[in-house]
């Protein structure tokens, strides 16, 4: 008997060594069943070789891994029941459509009734139930893409892994797949590891996302805890867009700090992260657009409340519909994005307006350097 | 209009050099050839038009024979260099480093640097009676005798291997070059075994650079004649050793034309046989690497 567990994989304590580097640094996780799990992180950070030891193309230098509460260390990549969705999808190129999805099965030593109903099934649940008999340069990038995730899922697999599999595709094309590669995940309540620098992949589609950097989790969390509570400076920079100043604090009061920015910028802001600051510490601030009123100078902003306002003047405006952003050049010389409502109207800012802009010190995220 | 006319002259002229070649070196002498090869001589020089040359072919045994002997001699020679690269060119594409690659695919084109005729001296100074092989097994004790390894079939299929088996791992090593490790990698992931990825994926996968590479290195074999001729002797029976005697001993041209043609016959049927079973085409393999 196996020990019963809920997770469909754990990771403890992964290290993997690559002469006197540490590709992967004491990594340590668990995926609850039926999860949409995302790996986030800069490229070179270690990400993909943590997926191909989870493959088994690798072995860790120390650690364990677990699939449904069993140690995998030292089984072969082709006797563990996790699949992978490949970069470039590796899918052969010498098969038709069906071939391709019946190759697992085959290698299984399933029978050829059983075959050819479990390849129609998995054709029909991606909704391609025609291109059996297509060859593999007959089909489209979308179409490549949910043939590779059906090449894996025909087989049950308990967990799987996709390494950057949306990279190849263009942007709209992206889009829908991501959209599409999340239905197919519950449709198939099977656990997905999905690998990407893009954290508009990782934030659109996961359950829970992992942010490492330097072969190391930095935090692990829901995407929207990832991006309104970073336990962390990288987190904070990484995921989503946001203002970033350096400072110094010269005032703590409680959970708030007052940092002066190495440009001269004063400003309030809360403490997020381990470590509280004192006076004197180095700072990095940030700020996300969104949480940055921007407003044309005299208008009704005060500096009441607690406000952080500051006084500038439009730099560029950045118009990409209703993400529309503006470049403010304040006094010290910095830019700062703010995101902006442009209705085409005369109301709208324009480059060279003196504006007031003003954001919360809850939203001004500290972080001791 | 008038830039069209100077790209049809610019296509006309860049053609020009290989319609020549095609033509004056290729076409014209096969027509000269396949013209004489269907001269029957009656008399001194009186001839008449027939097939009398072809039917003596079929009529005599030995030279049938010694056809067939070429054509599966040729076959092995094929199968053994294949087993032999496939493996040396996998090394060489997928496992070999980055940087090693480069130099080991140079090792195994710098034979070709040598001509054949060198090589297969270097062969005879090796094998002979009074070769290195030789003298050093008597000088080891282990034969009492000089034995002469040159001269029988062995001999000619081995030297016949090593000088074509440069061509079969060529097109080999490109075609496993262009394929992607992932695919490989994919293979093993949906639970294939060693075997499995070979069988299913790899060679498939390289099927087009196999047959390009058999077809090569079967034309070469069937077609040499230094290698069988020195290392097999005067009686290695290898049909181009038939053609050249009826070309220069004989002085027969209408025989030896008829022969000439018998052998394009026969390698183009072969080759076509094992393209229809290996279900390649000649775009497909040869064309592509």
């Amino acid at each position: 008997m196996q020990p019963h567990t809920e997770n469909d994989l754990e990771c403890i304590r992964i290290q993997k060594h690559f002469g006197s580097v540490r590709a992967v640094d004491d990594v340590s996780f668990e995926i609850p069943k039926g999860s949409f799990f995302s790996i986030l992180g800069p490229s070179g950070c270690g990400k993909t070789t943590l997926m191909r030891m989870i493959a088994g193309f690798e072995q860790p230098s120390s650690g364990d891994i677990r699939i449904k509460g069993k140690s995998v260390i030292g089984t072969p990549p082709n006797r563990r029941n996790v699949k992978m969705v490949f970069q470039h999808l590796a899918l052969f190129p010498m098969m038709n459509v069906y071939e391709n999805i019946a190759y697992g099965l085959r290698c299984a030593g399933a029978s050829k009734d059983v075959i050819r109903s479990k390849v129609h099934d998995v054709l029909e649940r991606i909704s391609l139930p025609d291109v059996a008999n297509r060859e593999i340069s007959q089909l489209s990038g979308g179409q490549k893409q949910r043939i590779a995730i059906a090449r894996c899922m025909v087989l049950d697999p308990d967990v799987l892994l996709l390494d950057e599999p949306l990279g190849a595709l263009d942007l709209k094309l992206r889009e829908a797949m991501k959209i599409e590669l999340k239905l197919l995940q519950h449709q198939f309540d099977t656990t997905f590891v999905y690998i990407t620098h893009d954290q508009s992949e990782a934030l659109v589609m996961s359950d829970n996302v992992a942010i490492m950097n330097q072969g190391k989790f930095v935090q692990i969390g829901t995407p929207q805890e990832l991006y309104h509570n970073p336990s962390a400076a990288f987190v904070a920079g990484f995921v989503g867009d946001t203002n970033r100043w350096a400072g110094r604090v010269t005032r703590v009061e409680g959970n708030t700090v007052e940092v002066e920015t190495e440009a001269g910028l004063a400003m309030r802001g809360s403490i997020r992260g381990t470590g509280a600051p004192g006076v004197g510490d180095k700072v990095s601030a940030f700020v996300r657009p969104e949480f940055i009123t921007a407003e044309k100078a005299g208008g009704s902003m005060q500096a009441g409340n607690g406000q952080n306002v500051i006084e500038g003047k439009v730099d560029s405006i950045l118009f990409n519909g209703a993400n529309s952003r503006v470049l403010v050049r304040d006094r010290a010389g910095e830019l700062i994005e703010a995101d902006v409502v442009l209705t085409g109207g005369p109301q709208d800012l324009k480059p060279k307006d003196d504006v007031t802009l003003s954001w919360s010190p809850e939203q001004t995220m500290s972080f001791k350097a | 209009m008038k830039q069209r006319d100077i790209k049809r002259l610019s296509l006309i002229l860049l053609f020009a050099p290989f319609a020549l070649w095609i033509v004056l070196l290729i076409v014209l002498p096969h027509l000269g050839m396949f013209y004489i090869s269907l001269r029957e001589k009656v008399a001194p020089r009186t001839y008449e038009f027939g097939l009398e040359n072809y039917i003596n072919f079929f009529a005599e045994p030995i030279y049938w024979n010694t056809l067939i002997r070429t054509g599966s001699m040729s076959l092995l020679v094929t199968v053994l260099a294949l087993l032999l690269g496939f493996p040396i060119a996998y090394y060489i594409a997928k496992i070999a480093g980055q940087r090693s690659r480069g130099a080991l695919f140079l090792m195994c084109l710098i034979p070709l640097w040598v001509s054949d005729l060198i090589r297969a001296f270097g062969w005879i100074l090796l094998l002979r009676e009074t070769g290195i092989i030789s003298s050093s097994l008597q000088w080891a004790g282990l034969v009492n005798t000089p034995i002469e390894f040159l001269y029988n079939d062995a001999t000619v299929i081995m030297g016949l291997v090593y000088t074509v088996i440069l061509f079969m791992i060529v097109p080999l090593v490109s075609t496993l070059d262009g394929m992607d490790d992932s695919m490989i990698e994919a293979g093993y992931n949906l639970g294939g075994n060693g075997p499995t990825v070979l069988r299913r994926i790899i060679i498939p996968y390289a099927m087009p650079g196999i047959v390009s590479g058999c077809i090569v290195v079967f034309m070469l074999t069937a077609g040499s004649y230094l290698t069988p001729i020195l290392l097999g002797g005067k009686n290695s029976s290898w049909f181009t050793e038939q053609i050249y005697d009826q070309f220069i001993t004989r002085y027969n041209w209408e025989s030896g034309a008829a022969f000439g043609f018998l052998l394009l016959a026969f390698t183009s049927l072969v080759v076509w046989g094992g393209l229809k079973l290996s279900g390649q085409t000649l775009n497909s393999t040869v064309a592509r690497s």
